[in-house]
């Protein structure tokens, strides 16, 4: 019997399996199975479409600009006088209003994280990765700050504050995004710390070490890039907390002022009058609600989604 | 006079993956004696985990058995009805598993765990399990077992566990025990002690056991016979003394050859098998170990081998057989070496300060 | 770019000790319990030849893990001193310790965990080039391919990540890592123990050969005695902590001096089935104690077969002294006598 010559030279280590999925497009593919996260994501691109076109609309003359008060026209129901989810106690278009409240929604919502995202690094980064002294008054930190009440903080800031902010709405924005932050960041840096300590003990962590690798290289070129899956998922659950709190502080007359809108305002307005005009406090209400959950549902799918142990 | 006690007849077992269909277990047929030990050998993926799966119709999702019959003292486990296989598992037939922490329950005292499997079973009453549950540790010499009953898993050390996942699984006197890689979590001597405790039990018990492993020193200790699995498929079947003496496939022939033997001073190389165990929702054409096969000829790359006759009760699917491969052939196998050009290449690319120290 | 230089040519004075590991102890303290610890190494002491590959074996518990992560400074020590090339390393801190990383290199148990999954392959093994910013980019890039088809892997895989590997190519990849930037000393940490049999078998044949042709000096860390014996020219034992004998790998196995050696030997199966029929381990009573409260006197002494206790044996620790073949050491009152 004829034996071929046996191949051995070139290795069969050569091959790899096909090139598979990248990490993050496998992520998003399992996002993309949920059918809840899906729907949030739609709710939210919906928002964000809301938010841009809200300025145009009032251009083209489907919406009345939102502060706009037409006192003979007040609290029309839907859809009466032209307003198409009625108007308000002093006239004003309810859905004009929602519009352009969603865009300090979105933006608190958004913006507030970013400004959490370097606090919460910073601490979480260092308290985890050196351990000992550090990690301990970093904590201990983290704790007394913590346990300071969120509101009782924010009203205090606020009412610090907003005497250099009246009149004007960045001014106002900026305080109310750095309270939010301010009483938010704890979460976050408590997260990254946990993953940090999870991670370090890791045998990938030790083989950088004993290549040489200092701990500025450690902690950002390993430690952060391999944590960013549950950062990512914390802050999205931030958003909507921002959300809510920036609702409450409308709510309370101690956030964003009039003449700007803010779904906290509407329902404050509105309520009032829940009888005679629901639609001015139903419309904002559910706006808050629907937005809240959008973001609780697209956190969870990314939660599942970027879950490592899901992944093969 | 050998009864049979379990024959296994064409048995597939299947996993409908969203990749595709794996033939976990793709045509497998074997037979156990009673009081007999096989040895089930093979590397990850092979389908030996599995087969011992099917046999007490534990498959996990999403895992089916395709087709086949599993015949245990003639009666088909296959077409059990829930009740039957209940009264099957644990009772019939035990299985034990590699890692005795996972299987295990951590917050339920030892005791009480091994009196569940005979409770479950009617066969004893409460009270003579707990008498047994003694006799048992004893029996798998664990010291101080009326104390050690009511310890908790964590409470024992590794080796005490597996002694005591042994004495589980003969709880219930089985007719055959299933044992998946016992030792591989334990220490050496450890795994002796427990090595001789199987040894001892097989003759006093006169349990059958399917030891399924990949160390092969341990089916020499411990088996009569041997099954080698590839792909899902036997490759090599036969009493162990044989097998180990004259393996006349490839793969069990490489597997020998690649395990360095503690009582036998340095050789210059061991046999490796270059690449990787085939993907099985996609396997190779012709026989399933062509692309890694040292040995191959054309024949091999289209057409499947059956199970052939090579020696009083040995098996083996190949078209080539190692008694007719050439000395030279053999050499060229063990040769391989790196890259000598890339160590050329990386003396000249080395930067100034990359001396050797 | 010179050419690697082959060590036999270098100064002929140098110490052919390459690693001396002296009187190390390396204890965990457990929270809340006082004074107690875990005395994962307690009291060893070691040498490393240049050239050799020197096997390091023994149970769960013995220590061997901890003291690789002390050799390759990824510990600090409780006490005792390590000497690598001629410097103490156990007093060097920072980026002076950095520098020392570039001649000892340690490839991990685990191909699974060693590498980061967030990085490109290419990345993985080019760090320790990066770290010690040796060659241009271009160099690197050159450099890190060849390390890959040095270790039978293709080079164009540069950019593909860790998870697309199995787990015999991924220690091949730990393997190029790290030797990437030439390095003279390679602590194996169970570098094969997580593979099948048969790639466990292509990567002691690569490290093997990758030795021969790169001169370099292994600490193999092992608990299978089988794989140890194959791979290494001399082979040190372990238990509880501290070294009991050490001897060149023949040695070691036809005239273990250490009734834990020879229990050991005796322990693993051999793939013979005629061998395995008639051969009765010496099985060793008990369980290995632990190491927050290692037995009095000889360690060894609750669970050996020779032991005189109450006795010498469980009141006077044995040290390592010579027994047996010329090169062999042993620490027991009673070496050799079975």
């Amino acid at each position: 019997m004829a034996l071929a010559q046996p191949v051995i030279d070139q290795p069969m280590e050569w091959e790899v399996a096909e090139k598979q999925v990248g990490l993050w497009s496998d992520a998003w593919q399992r996002f993309r199975r949920n059918r809840l996260a899906l729907v949030g994501a739609v709710i939210v691109v919906f928002l964000v479409v809301v938010a841009l076109a809200a300025p145009l609309l009032v251009q083209l003359g489907i919406i009345q600009p939102p502060n706009k008060q037409h006192v003979e026209f007040i609290e029309s129901g839907i859809g009466q006088n032209g307003y198409l989810f009625g108007s308000d106690e002093l006239g004003r278009d309810t859905l004009s209003r929602l519009m352009f409240g969603a865009q300090v929604s979105l933006s608190v919502g958004i913006l507030v994280q970013l400004i959490i995202l370097p606090i919460g690094l910073a601490i979480g980064l260092i308290a985890g990765y050196f351990g000992g002294r550090v990690d301990n008054m970093l904590m201990r930190f983290t704790d007394i700050w913590y346990a300071f009440p969120d509101l009782l903080f924010v009203l205090v800031v606020v009412s610090v504050f907003q005497q250099y902010t009246s009149g004007n709405v960045l001014f106002e924005l900026l305080m109310i995004f750095g309270a939010i932050a301010l009483v938010n960041w704890v979460n976050l840096a408590r997260l990254v710390r946990g993953q940090v300590l999870s991670i370090k003990e890791k045998e990938f962590i030790e083989a950088a070490r004993s290549s040489g690798t200092p701990p500025s290289k450690l902690i950002l070129k390993h430690l952060l890039p391999n944590s960013l899956g549950p950062i990512i998922v914390t802050l999205t659950f931030g958003i909507p907390q921002a959300i809510f709190l920036e609702a409450v502080l409308s709510f309370i007359g101690v956030g964003i002022q009039p003449p700007q809108s803010t779904w906290g305002q509407m329902v404050n307005s509105g309520y009032e009058n829940i009888n005679a005009n629901p639609s001015s406090v139903v419309f904002p209400a559910l706006a808050i609600g629907f937005t809240l959950l959008a973001f609780s549902f697209i956190g969870d799918g990314l939660r599942d989604a970027l879950d490592p142990r899901m992944r093969r | 006079m050998a009864q049979t006690l379990l024959q296994v007849e064409d048995l597939r077992t299947q996993f409908f993956t969203s990749r595709g269909v794996v033939k976990a277990v793709d045509g497998v047929t074997f037979h156990i004696d009673s009081g007999e030990t096989l040895g089930v050998v093979g590397e990850s993926g092979c389908g030996k985990t599995i087969s011992a799966l099917s046999i007490l119709r534990l498959v996990p999702d999403p895992g089916r058995i395709v087709s086949g019959r599993i015949l245990f003292r003639g009666n088909d486990v296959t077409k059990m009805d829930s009740e039957a296989i209940r009264e099957f598992r644990g009772n019939d037939v035990s299985m034990i598993f590699q890692d005795p922490m996972t299987s295990l329950n951590p917050v339920t005292k030892i005791g009480p765990q091994i009196e569940e499997a005979m409770t479950a079973h009617n066969r004893f009453t409460p009270e003579q399990a707990k008498v047994r549950v003694i006799e048992l540790l004893k029996r798998v010499r664990v010291p101080a077992a009326e104390s050690r009953v009511n310890d908790y898993p964590h409470q024992f050390s590794g080796g005490m566990r597996q002694r005591a996942m042994i004495a589980m699984g003969l709880a219930n006197e089985p007719a055959l025990l299933i044992a998946d890689e016992p030792t591989t979590a334990l220490d050496v001597t450890v795994q002796a002690q427990i090595i001789s405790l199987m040894k001892q039990l097989n003759r006093e018990l006169g349990t059958a056991m399917m030891l399924i492993t990949h160390n092969m020193a341990l089916v020499a200790s411990l088996c009569q016979r041997v099954i080698v699995m590839y792909a899902g498929r036997i490759v090599e079947e036969g009493p162990v003394e044989q097998i180990f003496k004259s393996p006349q496939h490839p793969y069990t022939w490489s597997l020998l050859r690649s395990v360095p033997r503690v009582d036998e001073a340095r050789k210059d190389r061991l046999v490796s098998i270059r690449g990787l165990p085939p993907d099985l929702s996609n396997p190779p054409p012709g026989c399933k170990f062509h692309p890694r096969c040292p040995f191959v000829i054309d024949h091999c790359k289209t057409e499947e081998p059956s199970l052939s006759e090579v020696g009083p009760n040995q098996v083996a699917r190949c078209w080539v057989l190692m008694r007719n491969v050439t000395d030279e052939a053999l050499q060229v196998a063990r040769t391989a070496s790196i890259s000598q050009e890339a160590v050329r290449k990386l003396r000249a690319i080395s930067t100034d300060a990359s001396s050797p120290a | 770019m010179q050419a690697a230089q082959p060590r036999q040519a270098a100064i002929p004075t140098a110490d052919p000790v390459l690693l001396r590991v002296e009187n190390v102890y390396k204890h965990f303290p457990i929270a809340g319990f006082g004074g107690a610890a875990v005395r994962a190494v307690d009291g060893v002491d070691l040498e490393v030849r240049r050239g050799e590959a020197l096997g390091l074996v023994g149970e769960s518990g013995c220590g061997k893990s901890t003291l690789a992560r002390l050799i390759t400074a990824l510990l600090p020590v409780t006490a005792g001193k390590i000497t690598f090339d001629g410097q103490d390393i156990t007093t060097l801190r920072g980026a002076k310790l950095r520098r020392i990383r570039r001649k000892m290199q340690m490839i991990f148990q685990d191909p699974f965990a060693s590498l980061d999954p967030r990085m490109t392959v290419g990345d993985i093994i080019a760090e320790p080039l990066d770290n010690f910013s040796i060659g241009s980019g271009r160099e690197r890039g050159q450099r890190v391919a060849e390390l890959l088809r040095l270790v039978g892997l293709n080079p164009n895989f540069t950019n593909r990540y860790p998870h697309e590997f199995s787990g015999g190519q991924r220690q091949r990849i730990g393997i190029a890592r790290a030797l990437a930037v030439n390095p003279s000393f390679i602590v194996c940490d169970e570098a094969v123990s997580a593979l099948d049999v048969s790639i466990a078998a292509q990567i002691i044949n690569l490290l093997q050969d990758l030795q021969r042709e790169f001169n370099l000096t292994y600490l193999f860390i092992a608990h299978d005695l089988a794989v140890v014996r194959h791979l290494s020219d001399r082979i040190a034992v372990m238990y509880l902590g501290k070294v009991v004998e050490t001897a060149g790998r023949n040695d070691i196995y036809d005239r273990p001096q250490h009734p834990y050696t020879k229990a050991l030997l005796s322990s693993i199966p051999v793939p013979d089935p005629e061998v395995e029929r008639d051969r009765a381990p010496i099985t060793l009573k008990g369980e290995i104690p632990s190491p927050v409260n290692p037995p009095s006197g000889c360690r060894f002494h609750t669970r050996c077969p020779i032991a005189r206790a109450p006795g010498i044996c469980s009141e006077e620790e044995p040290v390592l002294e010579p027994h047996g073949a010329r090169d062999q050491v042993a620490a027991c009152h009673f070496a050799g006598q079975f």
